[in-house]
């Protein structure tokens, strides 16, 4: 096939690219050890990915969960089922919103940093250092991101749900002066356990996993130049999102 | 810049809070839940509960007083037998209350709503309410309201 010709440059480029992004993933999952230096390496990460978002999550989370709860509320009253505005809070933060708008923050706030981080790193010439020294960088710098991104994104979802619960609860009992305990009886009689909140735990699981790869993938693969940390850093953002977006929605049709 | 060591005790409670974070959400918002305070547990027999689900509210003039604890089927009567837990805060009940499942709303769930009577013995744990209203299904009143056309034109 002719290397210049547009289907070349439709198909051939990006299945090749998917090809060597699971190459890279499947290299540094086989080369896994958890040695003392990698455990206390990927707290640090877990630390910058994780800690490091808690100021935007807890906002965003906290302003979500108003605003869904302000709009239910309002449309719910006109057909009389205000009592319902906690059912639909839990539901659509558990079994979506969590976890796909934690996705989406985590790649913008975390991802893209840990993108330009082993891009600069590229540039510079310290994962050849590394290779020099006779330290794997794929265990030293991959394998740590990896296992922080998989850890952090659970755990920011699961403080996301709690804020937009908070901002829920502060609208609807604070400001409308609805009884908690109908808030409360109404959320727990309808969502369940394993279906509506692990169902959407998996999912974030799931989105870490994968936005925790395509960032180290593509600083990894970034060109060493500061123009090529830059698009490396957008493509990450752009990459996360459609991914989080497609994945949610299989995972959604698997889960129905 | 923080130390190594600050920056993994940092980490570590951001772990605990996550963790905090899934007992606080499995506990108190899924069907998980367990209903704070002391509570009571009273029953009641209906002829048809309609769509009444555990963990349904159950109210008195409008306020909520306690849940749905579990809903089965009487082998010898084979009417619905509705549990109830009740607040301990609303101990005095009268013991010929009376229980009705009725529908919040247009599009709300079922729930059973309780009626004063005018005993002054109340209600203590483990008893059961005589008096009751079954759930109204939708189909049998129509049924019922074609049969009687019907009936009137003959």
């Amino acid at each position: 096939m002719n290397p210049n010709s547009t289907g070349h440059r439709l198909f051939e480029q990006p299945l090749r690219e998917l090809g060597r992004a699971l190459l890279f993933l499947l290299t540094a999952i086989s080369r896994m050890r958890l040695t003392r230096l990698q455990f206390s390496e990927t707290l640090r990460q877990i630390y910058f990915a994780g800690v490091r978002s808690l100021v935007i999550i807890v906002t965003c989370g906290f302003f979500v969960g108003l605003v869904l709860t302000l709009q239910t509320y309002d449309t719910l009253t006109r057909f009389g089922a205000g009592d319902a505005v906690s059912t639909v809070l839990a539901l659509s933060l558990f079994r979506e919103l969590g976890p796909v708008l934690t996705a989406l923050l985590f790649a913008g706030r975390a991802g893209t940093s840990i993108t330009a981080e082993i891009g600069l790193m590229r540039a510079t010439e310290q994962l050849d250092a590394l290779d020099l020294m006779a330290i794997d960088p794929m265990e030293r710098i991959v394998q740590p991101r990896l296992i922080a991104g998989l850890i952090a994104v659970p755990a920011l979802v699961l403080i996301f749900n709690v804020t937009a619960i908070v901002g829920g609860v502060f609208f609807a009992v604070f400001l409308m002066g609805n009884d908690p305990v109908t808030f409360w009886s109404n959320m727990q009689a309808s969502v369940e356990l394993g279906r509506d909140f692990l169902g959407g735990m998996v999912k974030a699981v799931a989105f870490g996993f994968v936005a925790a790869w395509l960032a180290v993938w593509f600083g990894w693969s970034a060109r060493p130049t500061s123009e090529g940390v830059a698009l490396a850093t957008t493509q990450t953002v752009i990459a996360t999102a459609i991914t989080v977006l497609v994945l949610d929605f299989v995972l959604s049709a698997f889960m129905l | 810049m923080k130390s190594s060591h600050q920056i993994e005790l940092t980490a570590g409670l951001f772990l605990l809070l996550a963790i905090a974070a899934l007992v606080f959400l499995a506990m108190q918002a899924t069907d998980r839940g367990v209903a704070s305070g002391p509570t009571y547990e009273i029953s009641a027999s209906f002829s048809n509960v309609g769509g009444l689900k555990p963990r349904a509210k159950v109210s008195m003039g409008g306020v909520t007083i306690g849940m749905v604890e579990s809903i089965g089927l009487d082998p010898d009567t084979f009417d619905a037998r509705v549990v109830m837990r009740i607040s301990e805060r609303y101990d005095n009940l009268p013991e010929d209350t009376s229980a009705a499942i009725l529908t919040a709303g247009i599009l709300g769930d079922q729930y059973v709503g309780l009626e004063p009577g005018g005993s002054p013995e109340s209600l203590r744990d483990g008893d059961k309410i005589m008096i009751t209203n079954s759930a109204v299904v939708l189909e049998q009143l129509i049924g019922r309201y074609l049969f009687n056309t019907d009936g009137d034109e003959q």
